[in-house]
């Protein structure tokens, strides 16, 4: 099996995954208390979102890598990773204006964390389109690092200077220094929800790096 | 150390020189800057919103879009007659061209700033007088950030294609933190707030310009060596 063909029976099996867990989600996880249902969309805005985030520090890992090793595998990974992390970058930013509409009463506001990951989209965007611009294989890579690091560090600048504003975004109830504050049930919903997005970043990377690869040994494709 | 500053200075004593004697790019910054502040007084509502609220922002959107125009000439310029090469095949260290690019677009915009500050002052009357310096120290803070990044940033998309348009799209989400913190301290500045207010922005600009120029220094050879 080549490794394209794995990364669709993974990004399969993941996408059967998030089915399941959409059925655990509406029909075995209690309704929050002042949310409602809109609540449920929770599942996968914040797995999409801590993968989003991730997505970035791993193509800005990559990239030192590449700049050290000059090994174009690494490239062909920060790439598929930028990739997968603008559709997950376009998964949170549509699933958030739809909660944010029946529970603040408003599709978008410029509040810190929305505001954080427009940019890290544009961001992503950029990559791509940085990518798509240099015509020369060696640039592109070497200048796609360059970008790739310097956006990695960009990242918590960002989330500093969002911070120092005040946030209508709820604070995190997981990803928090003290235990987690979602009753059980709701916990391990969001847990196999962000292992399910683990196994669909996995299977997309897997695709597109072994596409990359593909165009590398095609030469001018 | 200081051979690399002083060959740096060479390098920036080039590109300035080079201005001088044209003075195209700087005229047209120029003049950019006053027609955004021309525009702006006829984007807003003067009897609605009282401009000491709006003030920061234009100053600083005026900034960021003068600075933009600046930054795209430092490398088109060397492109002409593989003038990069020749530069880069001179024994002359990659830090010390950097660094040389960057004093020239620190200068180049400084100067852009420098008119467009009374300009400002002029249009929207604005009283800055009782805080001038921490004002000007404020704009350097946030200009030396933003022209690192910038400068690095188009030792690349020269190569590429559309590079007039690739600059703003890389660079502007790189903008926001030091235009977030300059807005807010500008704000508190005008509005006469105590200086406590504005530590932890102070901090994050102070940071993003350290790390930055880091950064930029030494990622830069990587855009220009094959």
């Amino acid at each position: 099996m080549t490794l394209a063909q794995k990364g669709r029976w993974t990004t399969l099996v993941g996408l059967v995954l998030l089915a399941a867990v959409y059925v655990r989600a509406l029909a075995f996880t209690p309704i929050e208390r002042t949310q409602g249902p809109a609540q449920k969309i929770y599942y996968i805005h914040v797995p999409a979102a801590i993968w989003t985030e991730t997505a970035m520090i791993l193509v800005g890992v990559a990239s030192i890598f590449f700049l050290f090793l000059k090994d174009a595998r690494l490239d062909s990974f920060a790439e598929a990773s930028a990739e997968v992390g603008t559709a997950f970058a376009t998964i949170v930013l549509t699933t958030g204006p739809i909660w944010g509409k029946p529970i603040w009463g408003t599709w978008w506001t410029w509040d810190a964390r929305l505001t954080s990951t427009l940019f890290l989209f544009f961001l992503y965007i950029g990559y791509l389109l940085l990518r798509g611009a240099v015509a020369d294989p060696g640039a592109r890579a070497r200048y796609a690092a360059v970008l790739g690091i310097c956006g990695m560090v960009l990242v918590p600048f960002i989330h500093f200077s969002v911070y120092l504003f005040r946030t209508l975004h709820p604070m995190p109830i997981i990803l928090k220094p003290s235990a987690p504050a979602l009753p059980g049930s709701m916990l391990a919903t969001w847990g196999v929800s962000f292992a399910v997005f683990t196994v669909l970043y996995v299977g997309f990377v897997m695709q597109r790096y072994a596409l990359a690869r593909a165009r590398q040994e095609v030469p001018h494709a | 150390m200081l051979e690399r500053l002083k060959l740096a200075w060479v390098v920036a004593r080039k590109d300035l020189l080079l201005e001088f004697r044209t003075r195209t790019a700087i005229l047209s910054a120029v003049v950019f800057t006053a027609l955004v502040l021309t525009v702006f007084n006829f984007g807003r509502d003067p009897t609605a919103v009282p401009t000491i609220d709006l003030a920061p922002s234009i100053l600083w959107v005026t900034f960021t879009f003068a600075a933009m125009l600046a930054l795209n000439r430092a490398f088109a310029l060397e492109l002409e007659n593989h003038a990069l090469e020749g530069l880069l095949v001179s024994p002359l260290s990659r830090t010390s061209l950097y660094w040389g690019k960057l004093i020239a677009n620190l200068l180049f915009v400084t100067i852009v700033e420098a008119v467009g500050l009374p300009l400002f002052v002029l249009f929207f009357d604005v009283p800055v007088w009782h805080v001038l310096l921490p004002l000007v120290g404020v704009i350097a803070l946030a200009t030396v950030g933003f022209v690192a990044v910038g400068t690095l940033f188009s030792a690349m998309v020269i190569r590429t294609r559309f590079a007039e348009l690739m600059l703003p799209v890389l660079l502007l989400p790189f903008l926001i933190p030091p235009l977030v913190g300059a807005v807010q301290v500008t704000a508190r500045l005008l509005s006469g707030r105590p200086a406590s207010e504005v530590v932890g922005w102070l901090r994050l600009l102070g940071a993003y310009d350290i790390v930055f120029v880091t950064l930029s220094t030494l990622l830069f050879p990587h855009t220009v060596d094959e």
